[in-house]
């Protein structure tokens, strides 16, 4: 997908309504005994619609405003939300799964590669917190509640950005089949 | 896909990921007024007013979203709480049971003490069977010949006479109940002194008759009955009976009064419970030459 300003502006909503939704809202409703985690969700989606190169610097934004304004560690989601980003990007751009379900799992692995790779980088920057039990389930249980989201999240990400999107996966599907072409987006 | 491309996008993701990692060690770095810190401060400062309004604004979807969630987390609580109630019905079952087999033990001990029982070598033992029929008035205990038990041997609980040893194997005994039909004992009115042969009444499982009393209009209602400690009831001699003098039988319920004195009917109920019984005593040496003292 060719970011457009406009689109730029869209994107930039998206991650500025969503990460303020996630902090107002969702983060303050605890299902299962977590919150579900919103941030994965959109950048995987984003990726997933739009490539690996918007949707890495999407990971990046969203990061980035997440922990200036939750006063975290700077960098800590920017680089995860990037790598969660650039590989939903990279799965469309070399896959180009066209099932229905494709969001759905793209957007469960995006939140386990995300809540993982946090709590490694946690471990890393010295945050003094055992491995145990009950991290595992909140990983676990954040996994499964973001999998049973990632289908209307993707659905509104998709619609916000639909004017600027390339054709629909499963038409492109059927036209790659007569013409053997490739994504729209790795051809671009 | 071209060359130029590939390297564009392999561009952008190390500019992000050298970035973040800049960011992170700058931010680890510098002390909490540093510019960083002051950048995040100012942002927060910035989004904070966005934050409230929509946080106030977006209060009904949280509290519809905390309604499942509350929901949720409530039958996961009501199942926890539930299997700890059951688990503390499990517990006070455990220490009732616990402390009415220590208050019987406690019973006992102090009759023993009390009533001078401790002569006759008391053995403990518990009821592990019980006929259902109440044609046979008998239950197993634990304990048998190994443990000094033996036939006829009279049998106690805290409250009084329970019955009898009717059978004795090495590690189990059976016990009649003295409401059984052949059972009998030597027995004497406490109060009055009037002495009588204590037996079940026939056709009532529950109740004992005191029979062959000499003056049995001496006897009146409520009157303690205890063990003669003699072997025949006609007076109270000083032939040894199977029983020790002095224990406790039972009271008198009820005396049904005929057309003579001998048509007088006392009927006894028994003061030990013989239909909850857990913890008994087989009198081991019922002939020492100790007397229980009556109570």
């Amino acid at each position: 997908m060719t970011v457009t300003p406009k689109a730029a502006g869209r994107l930039a909503l998206l991650g500025l309504l969503g990460g303020i939704f996630q902090l107002t809202t969702v983060s303050q409703v605890a299902i299962f005994g977590v919150p579900a985690d919103l941030s994965p969700l959109l950048v995987a989606s984003v990726g997933f619609l739009t490539g690996s190169i918007s949707g890495a610097i999407f990971g990046f934004s969203l990061g980035l405003f997440v922990d200036t304004v939750l006063m975290q560690t700077l960098g800590v989601n920017s680089l995860v939300l990037t790598a969660v980003g650039y590989g939903a990007g990279r799965v469309r751009e070399l896959r180009d799964p066209a099932h229905t379900l494709a969001p759905v799992i793209v957007g469960a692995a995006a939140t386990a590669a995300a809540t993982v790779g946090f709590s490694l980088l946690q471990f890393l920057l010295g945050v003094d917190a055992p491995v145990s039990f009950s991290l595992l389930r909140a990983i676990l249980m954040t996994v499964v509640l973001n999998t049973l989201l990632a289908l209307p999240v993707y659905a509104v990400c998709r619609r916000v950005l639909l004017p600027y999107l390339p054709d629909d996966p499963r038409r492109r599907r059927r036209r790659a089949y007569t013409t053997g072409g490739l994504s729209p987006l790795s051809r671009a | 896909m071209s060359d130029k491309v590939v390297r564009r996008r392999r561009a952008v993701l190390a500019v992000l990921v050298l970035f973040s990692l800049f960011l992170l060690t700058a931010y680890f770095g510098e002390s909490s007024g540093g510019s960083l810190h002051s950048v995040q401060r100012g942002a927060m400062e910035v989004f904070a007013p966005i934050q409230e309004g929509a946080n106030r604004a977006l209060k009904p979807f949280r509290d519809l979203f905390g309604w499942f969630g509350d929901t949720l987390d409530a039958k996961d609580e009501k199942e926890r709480l539930e299997a700890e109630r059951n688990a503390l019905r499990r517990q006070v079952v455990d220490v009732t049971l616990e402390n009415r087999q220590l208050r019987q033990i406690e019973g006992l001990q102090e009759q023993n003490t009390e009533r001078g029982l401790d002569g006759y070598d008391p053995v403990q033992a518990r009821v592990i069977a019980r006929s259902p029929s109440s044609w046979f008035q008998s239950f197993q205990i634990n304990k048998g010949t190994s443990d000094g038990v033996r036939v006829d041997q009279p049998v106690v609980n805290d409250a009084g006479l329970v019955g009898k040893v009717k059978e004795v194997s090495d590690g189990n005994a059976v016990i009649m109940l003295l409401t059984d039909p052949e059972f009998g004992v030597s027995a004497q009115a406490l109060e009055s002194g009037e002495p009588g042969s204590v037996g079940p009444a026939v056709g009532d499982a529950g109740d004992l008759r005191f029979e062959l009393v000499p003056n049995a209009k001496e006897v009146r209602r409520g009157e303690r009955i205890v063990t003669a400690g003699t072997s025949t009831s006609a007076e109270v001699s000083e032939l040894s009976s199977l029983y020790p003098r002095g224990i406790l039988i039972g009271t008198v319920s009820r005396i049904e009064t005929g057309e003579g004195e001998l048509d007088r009917v006392i009927h006894v109920e028994p003061v030990a419970d013989l239909r909850s019984l857990d913890l008994v005593e087989v009198l081991t040496q019922p002939d020492a030459n100790v007397r229980a003292q009556a109570p």
